[in-house]
């Protein structure tokens, strides 16, 4: 669905990604772990047209992405969940998901989804009329989800969804995830939670300085002794 | 004072004010989507005045026609300026995009001196403008009332394109955050152009009506308006539109009623506007309205 070559992307000759290489199969959960300024960010915003590469290829169902606007992209049903959530905050919850299906034109399924996201996230819909400037984080990061669905996408790309939030609402943003996830959504998803997000994930791929160092399946990632090392917060050997 | 002459003055004021918040609107516009102070809507301003000139006096075509199709004008005349100045600059540093503005409303000035002369002209005044009402012992010309009509009508339909339409959503959403409201797919260019579009129809509708009150327009003409109408755009909260418009009248009706109470101060009627705006710079830099600073991380 999604092939990445040789991706390179700098900033101000500052190399930000050297080189990387991504699939992401359709119909799976695909997930990059990988610490702070490992470049997933960056490899997402490039992917939305947002960052402009030095060299390499995107390729989204066999189009050439680098020849897209970003504006077009969810057209096509690739969307972002941007890191730090970035809802509209001077909107009411129900424009923020109003403007999430911007380009469709059917105002039927719009409403349908309208109620999928309702039945996901019970909450926004308490919410409707509030700005949602003044939701909380968790609040912001269900709106911020939800506004992404109403695009109906195919690829749905999450930049840290569980930055900053509550222990249980991230389980909650993770079941919601692989919720959608069940309802036909491909996903990539970007965590520094890389426990929670590799286990829910088919395949894993771990970043460090601009490089894929690793790539395999949530559950060999999950058992690697590198990656438990350097991500799962376990020591390698056991205490005595 | 009598009464009736303060009624007067009043009226007076109300409808200056309504002009300056029609201009002011597209600065407060402008700034609240590109954090620009788009210094050539003055000048945009002054423009509109030379296209009804041209239209009634030189073409002598009906003022009922050559007003709306003057809105249409500037418009794109706004769309233009946008397009050739600002747009090209979009990701340069914010000093840039300023100079291009200031570069941009020269552009302008000197482009109507070069184009329509220097020599101040006269603004065609229709009769239907400019008959007087009595109404007691007030004598007012049905300008007066016309000019706050229209003005009202002009800020109810710009709230209803605002808050009910789906444009008036993609304009608010890309006045916060450009980045992701084209991850949503709006397209921020043409959101960005429109919004050049009803700043400068609304300077136009401004234009007409200052035409229409002070009948002398010269390609100069647009410059003290326009930084008036900005400090009013800053009084009310530069970024608000709500702001602009009370900020308007304020200084609308205050300069009136300067003169009126302090015929001394007659002369330094310009000036209060500007120690208006160094009182709110001191006392309340984000204005009567201003938004925030402070956001939610």
């Amino acid at each position: 669905m999604l092939k990445i070559n040789n991706l390179v992307v700098s900033y101000g000759g500052i190399e930000a990604l050297k080189g990387i290489d991504l699939e992401v199969e359709e119909g799976k959960i695909v997930t990059l772990v990988g610490a702070n300024g490992a470049g997933k960010s960056t490899t997402l915003r490039t992917i939305m047209g947002l960052v402009k590469p030095v060299s390499g290829s995107i390729l989204y169902d066999g189009k050439d992405l680098l020849k897209e606007k970003t504006q077009n992209l969810t057209r096509y049903g690739l969307n972002l969940v941007p890191e730090g959530r970035r809802v509209f905050a001077d909107l009411t919850v129900l424009e923020n998901l109003k403007i999430g299906a911007y380009c469709r034109k059917d105002t039927k399924g719009i409403k349908e989804d309208l109620e999928w996201v309702f039945s996901l996230f019970p909450i926004l819909k308490e919410r409707v009329w509030q700005l949602s400037g003044t939701l909380s984080g968790g609040e912001q990061q269900m709106l911020a989800v939800g506004r992404a669905l109403m695009a109906r996408p195919r690829l749905l790309m999450m930049d840290e969804p569980s930055l900053g939030l509550a222990p249980l609402i991230v389980k909650d943003i993770f079941r919601i995830i692989q919720e959608i996830h069940k309802q036909g959504v491909t996903i990539l998803l970007i965590e520094q939670n890389a426990n929670a997000a590799l286990h829910i994930a088919d395949v894993g791929y771990v970043m460090e300085t601009g490089r894929i160092t690793l790539k395999g399946s949530g559950k060999e990632l999950l058992t690697n002794e590198e990656v438990k090392a350097a991500y799962l917060g376990h020591s390698v050997k056991k205490v005595i | 004072m009598t009464f009736d002459l303060f009624l007067q003055h009043l009226s007076n004021g109300i409808s200056l004010g309504s002009l300056y918040a029609l201009i002011a609107i597209g600065y407060t516009m402008v700034y609240g989507i590109l954090r620009l102070i788009n210094f050539a809507h003055g000048d945009i301003f002054m423009m509109a005045t030379y296209f009804a000139f041209f239209g009634i006096v030189t073409f002598g075509i009906p003022w009922y026609i050559t007003f709306p199709v003057i809105l249409v004008l500037t418009a794109l005349l706004g769309m233009t300026v946008e397009a050739t100045a600002y747009r090209p600059l979009r990701d340069a540093p914010k000093i840039s995009i300023l100079i291009s503005a200031i570069g941009a409303s020269f552009l302008l000035e000197n482009l109507a001196i070069v184009l329509f002369g220097g020599v101040p002209k006269p603004f065609p005044t229709p009769d239907v403008f400019t008959d007087v009402v009595k109404i007691g012992t007030v004598s007012i010309q049905k300008l007066t009332f016309y000019i706050p009509v229209v003005t009202v009508i002009f800020l109810i339909g710009l709230t209803y394109l605002i808050n009910k339409t789906k444009v008036g959503m993609a304009m608010r959403a890309v006045s916060k955050d450009h980045e992701t409201a084209r991850v949503m797919g709006i397209n921020v260019n043409q959101i960005i152009s429109l919004t050049f579009g009803i700043g400068s129809t609304l300077a136009a509708v401004g234009g007409i009506m200052w035409g229409l009150k002070f009948p002398q327009i010269s390609p100069l003409m647009g410059v003290i308006p326009g930084m008036k109408c900005f400090i009013a755009a800053v009084i009310g909260g530069i970024g608000n539109i709500k702001g602009a418009v009370i900020g308007g009248f304020i200084l609308g009706v205050g300069e009136i009623l300067l003169v009126a109470f302090l015929p001394d101060l007659t002369g330094y009627r310009d000036a209060f506007a500007f120690v208006l705006l160094i009182l709110i710079l001191l006392y309340k830099p984000t204005g009567i309205m201003g938004e925030q600073i402070a956001e939610k991380v």
